[in-house]
């Protein structure tokens, strides 16, 4: 059954169960939130939705409270505003004074309630938390619980999505206080370093550590992408400065993971301009020209793959960052017929090209089987699929997600 | 389990009736109050002695241990009767004074440390054919009600001290369970709701809600199952009624529950009682087991086809527990904190299902209700506040202890009639009652009747049943900042009103018995005030400035002249006062210098002596030493 109720005299219709911040948002009306995050439960902790309803005792929070037949919602009493702006306030006289330095200036939900309500920092000689910053090695997730509100969204997210449940709140009253565990380290506690609770956290309490001074929201690019680790096709945005990606956040409106990420798709970023990466083809000298080879190395076109860089790539696979440095390739190494030369791809291409023709004309399509990753977008597997079936004649294709 | 029908309940009452006749009137009956209180107070080693004495004396008695009759200041207490002869309850009954006792009652001898309180009588009052069991105390020799108990009327602590709250038997020869047996096979559930809200029973946990609309709400909820809840966490400082009802008649307690499951239609009761309550446990896992032994608990009660189980849920201690969302998030095994409502506990509560939550004593008045009947009850107390209040009456009145008065009584009958009024020829100054949510009146309120609403409108609250008296010695500002402490330390963390709100409330609090405020925190008092009042998720933020703004609207006098003049008036606030030596009482005789901790106190034997005000740590040592009044705290320094 319908709900007809009004908020700010204008008359709503909403179904049964919606409470009065859904009411009102989709309708329009505007009331801040912190706790409150679309993604999960509310529990009416922060008091910033509150909102004055007739008949009622007090103010209610939006957030929790259902809406109901015939009621009268005032978003903006003198009531509601009050309180805001004493949360606000309140919050503030135990926060840290540091929105020039902060990483999450201009991409803050309490900053931008606190402009919006004209609300001061207080000084006082009161007292102010003063927890040590980044306290946990966990290598992705930088926490600073002087910025904390204890809001409770990275621990609701961690329970109701990520269902790790590696947070929660520890002490009572002023003392409350974040926690991973029973007051341990991150991954001690569990934690498999997703960052969703970076994600949800409407402050700079949690940030990711790889993105620390790396640029802001404002300073970067975001570019809507899709994850290339897996199947399952993740979107998110890639934050881009000065064509470096930054950071990676997650996007609400990603049709299919919404919010959620794993930690590859959010942190496993940094390969991108690794200098170990392989950025050029690679084909063995015995499949080419050896007089090619010599000319083109020669003329630093082709580069040789050296024993010594070959053994340093594969140490830093295992690392999380490289050196910067790569090493000079030595052409005075020995050549063999396996080494790697780095090519460029219409050689390689014409390699690979020249050998499926050789095979397909000696044995017929029945010589090939195709294997398609499970990192493929279901375009590229269109394609895998066309080109098995038609260009080289065969329907022995699978797919590795079958293994 | 074989089921007992409600004839074979009659048959049980009615030998437990003849075994308590036997018992009381044995050659010698010997009770002893074994509270918390009377334990603590060393009544273990008592029953020890008796039982030596008695074997001394070659009698054969059995002691009955019994709860606690409320007068703290005479802990331990027993009581002798020998049959034919006049039953005494002595007082201060330490171990080794059961001798003295033993000698004065059975040999006319001497009684030097214990003593008399008065002659127990037990009484009965009779209504609706059936019985109320309760024990007064009249005075030995006048044949008058003690002071103490003169203006008190016991009905939900009728059996603390009369009965053996480990012997269901006990319970049983006083009516127990013939309230159930009523409700199960004489009425329909609708019927026993009408019955509790015609009574006007008003919730005792502090809310004042009427419980029979309460458990109508719940029965209406259409959900199933749903959930009947006990409300033991009993946080208040100071506060123990709840504690004294479980453990000196822990069976009301759970026959008004089992009578509320049936109303609601509930098969399953928690009752949430804090950790630190062991002996309250205790009995109750043994009342529970004696329950469920005889019927009156499990399946197809008393042949109605009603099942009841009830589970005892053991609190960490959280006063903020005691607030009926957090309690039941506890239950659940959650993070002790509030949730907003709605969903009211009536329609979505522990497990997410209908719940019904009561304080202790709001369950223990039930069976007397249904027994007595609504009219009864209606007709003791006031229009809107029928029944009792039961008050655990502490601070500085003569007569400290657990009481129950009827409603409408005045706070000046409950402290200077019951009370016995304020000691050392002081002053009385305030009461506060509603503990740390509630508020304090001064002297001109003092014939405010005692019920939920003149409280009220008087700015205080009934609350669960605190009662702190302050005499002049009481600074109000430091009282004030006593329970702002509390409040910070209480707060569950959940919402910034309280959990910052508070600390910076105590923070000016602070400053202001240190003498370095300045008028304007006084407004800011009210602002802060208003934001958590306003602001605050559940009533622990929300009332928690009431003590201070009470304080602030009744002795602002005080708070000015901390700040203004930097005089603590009550001599109390350390940086506010300075001991002095007075010449002219000094006798040089050197305790005072030789007691002091830090040498602040020079002087030549037989000299005046001084204090250096730069050492003097203000621990007032020598003010408590000092043998000729020589020694006079000063305030503005
Ligand atoms: C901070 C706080 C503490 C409370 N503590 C208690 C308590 O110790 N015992 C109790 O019965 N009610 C307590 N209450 C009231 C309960 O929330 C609830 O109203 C009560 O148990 C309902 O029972 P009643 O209707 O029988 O009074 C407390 C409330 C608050 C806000
Ligand atoms: S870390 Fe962030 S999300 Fe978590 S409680 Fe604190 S402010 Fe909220
Ligand atoms: S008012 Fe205090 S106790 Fe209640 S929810 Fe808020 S912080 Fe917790
Ligand atoms: S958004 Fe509703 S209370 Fe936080």
């Amino acid at each position: 059954m319908p709900i007809h109720l009004t908020i700010n005299d204008k008359a709503i219709t909403v179904p049964e169960g919606a409470t009065i911040l859904e009411a009102a948002g989709a309708n329009g009306i505007h009331i801040p939130t912190l706790c409150h995050h679309p993604d999960l439960t509310n529990v009416g902790a922060c008091r910033m939705c509150v909102v004055s309803v007739e008949r009622a005792r007090g103010v209610q929070t939006a957030c929790t409270t259902p809406a109901t037949e015939g009621m009268v919602v005032n978003t903006m009493s003198p009531a509601v505003v009050e309180t805001r702006k004493f949360v606000l306030e309140m919050l503030l006289t135990d926060h840290p004074n540091d929105c020039m330095t902060c990483e999450v200036n201009g991409d803050c939900e309490l900053q931008d309630l606190v402009y919006d309500y004209g609300v001061k920092w207080p000084e006082h000689n009161g007292r102010r938390h003063q927890y040590e910053i980044d306290p946990d090695p966990n290598p992705f997730i930088f926490i600073d619980r002087n910025k904390c509100i204890l809001c409770g969204r990275c621990i609701r997210t961690c329970d109701e999505i990520q269902n790790r449940s590696i947070w929660s709140f520890a002490n009572r009253g002023f003392e409350s206080k974040l926690v991973a565990g029973a007051d341990q380290l991150m991954l001690d506690a569990g934690c498999e370093s997703c960052g969703q609770c970076v994600a949800y956290c409407p402050v700079g309490a949690l940030f990711d550590k790889m993105s620390l001074g790396k640029g802001r929201a404002n300073q970067a690019e975001k570019v809507r992408t899709t994850c290339g680790y897996c199947g399952v096709g993740c979107n998110f945005d890639l934050n881009v400065r000065d064509g470096e990606i930054v950071r990676v956040t997650s996007a609400h409106d990603a049709p299919v993971n919404g919010m959620a990420l794993c930690v590859k798709g959010r942190y496993g970023y940094d390969y991108v301009n690794h200098p170990d990466r392989l950025t050029r083809p690679m084909v063995r000298v015995k499949w080419l020209d050896a007089e090619k080879v010599a000319e083109r190395v020669e003329s630093g076109q082709w580069t040789l793959f050296s024993e010594a860089e070959q053994r340093r790539a594969s140490l830093s696979y295992r690392r999380t960052s490289g050196d910067g440095k790569s090493v000079a390739p030595n052409p005075q190494s020995q050549i063999s017929a396996d080494t790697f030369v780095k090519t460029d791809w219409d050689t390689a291409l014409n390699v690979v090209a020249h050998k499926f023709t050789q095979v397909k004309k000696e044995l017929g399509g029945e010589a090939f089987a195709l294997f398609a990753s499970a990192k493929c977008t279901n375009e590229e597997n269109f394609i895998f699929n066309k080109f098995t079936r038609q260009m080289l004649a065969t329907h022995s294709i699978d797919h590795c997600a079958r293994l | 389990m074989q089921t007992t029908l409600a004839k074979d309940l009659a048959e049980r009452q009615a030998l437990a009736h003849s075994l308590w006749q036997d018992k009381i009137q044995a050659d010698v009956y010997i009770t002893i109050g074994m509270g918390t209180c009377g334990i603590a107070a060393g009544a273990g080693d008592t029953v020890v002695a008796i039982q030596r004495e008695l074997d001394a004396r070659g009698l054969k008695v059995a002691i009955s241990q019994v709860g606690c009759v409320g007068m703290c200041s005479y802990e331990p207490m027993m009581e002798i009767q020998a049959r034919g002869r006049e039953r005494i309850n002595y007082g201060n009954a330490m171990a080794k004074y059961v001798k003295e006792i033993f000698r004065h009652y059975f040999d006319e001898g001497e009684l030097r440390k214990a003593v008399i309180v008065g002659r127990a009588i037990p009484t009965i009052s009779e209504s609706h054919g059936h019985q109320l069991h309760s024990l007064s105390f009249v005075g030995p020799e006048d044949g008058q009600y003690i002071p103490f108990q003169s203006k008190q009327l016991r009905i939900v602590l009728s059996n603390c001290g009369l009965i053996d709250p480990e012997s269901i038997e006990d319970y049983l020869a006083v009516d127990g369970y013939s309230a159930l047996q009523r409700a199960l096979c004489e009425m329909t559930p609708e019927e026993v709701i009408a019955e509790v809200l015609d009574s006007g029973l008003r919730g005792r946990g502090g809310g004042g809600f009427p419980a029979g609309l309460k458990w109508r709400f719940a029965r209406q909820t259409p959900s199933w199952p749903k959930y009947v809840i006990c409300n033991a966490d009993e946080g208040d400082p100071g506060a123990f009624m709840d504690r004294s009802v479980l453990e000196g008649d822990p069976h009301s307690v759970i026959e008004g529950m089992i009578i509320a499951g049936y109303a609601i239609g509930a098969e399953y009761g928690y009752i949430y009682a804090r950790a630190e309550y062991p002996l309250a446990i205790h009995r109750l896992n043994i009342a529970i087991a004696q329950a469920r032994e005889l019927g009156l608990l499990g399946e197809n009660i008393l042949g109605s086809g009603f099942n009841f189980e009830l589970q005892i849920k053991e609190g960490a201690g959280a006063f903020v527990c005691g607030e009926e969302t957090a309690l039941m998030n506890s239950i659940m095994g959650e993070r002790g904190q509030p949730w907003p409502r709605p969903p009211y506990p009536a329609v979505a509560g522990v497990w997410g299902q209908p719940s019904n939550v009561n304080n202790v004593k709001s369950y223990a008045y039930t069976p007397r209700i249904l027994r007595m009947g609504a009219d009864w009850f209606k007709s003791l107390g006031t229009e809107g506040s029928s029944g009792t209040a039961v008050f655990a009456l502490t601070g500085q009145v003569e007569r400290t202890g657990l009481i129950e008065v009827p409603m409408g009584i005045t706070l000046r009958e409950i402290i200077f009639d019951v009370g016995g009024g304020i000691g050392d020829n002081k002053h009385f100054k305030a009461v506060q009652t509603g503990g740390p949510l509630g508020g304090c009146l001064p002297r001109t309120y003092l014939d405010t009747p005692v019920d939920f609403d003149s409280l009220r409108a008087a700015g205080a609250v009934m609350g669960s049943g605190g009662m702190i008296v302050a005499d002049e010695t009481t600074c109000m500002v430091e009282f004030s900042k006593y329970f702002m402490q509390f409040v910070v330390d209480e707060s569950c963390g959940k919402c910034p009103p309280c959990r910052i709100g508070s600390t910076r409330m105590l923070e000016i609090l602070e400053r202001i018995t240190e003498g370095e405020s300045t008028l304007a925190d006084l407004d800011e008092i009210k602002r802060l005030a208003r934001g958590m009042q306003q602001g605050s998720l559940c009533a622990l933020g929300q009332l928690a400035p009431s003590p201070v703004l009470s304080v602030l609207r009744h002795f602002e006098d005080e708070f000015i002249a901390h700040i203004e003049d930097k005089e603590c008036p009550a001599c109390v606030c350390k940086a506010l006062i300075t001991y002095r030596v007075i010449p002219d009482n000094c006798t040089g005789c050197m305790v005072c210098a030789r007691n002091c901790a830090s040498d602040a106190i020079s002087g030549e034997k037989l000299q005046v002596h001084e204090i250096d005000p730069s050492l003097c740590i203000r621990c007032g040592l020598c003010y408590t030493v000092c043998n000729f009044d020589a020694i006079e705290i000063i305030s503005p320094r």
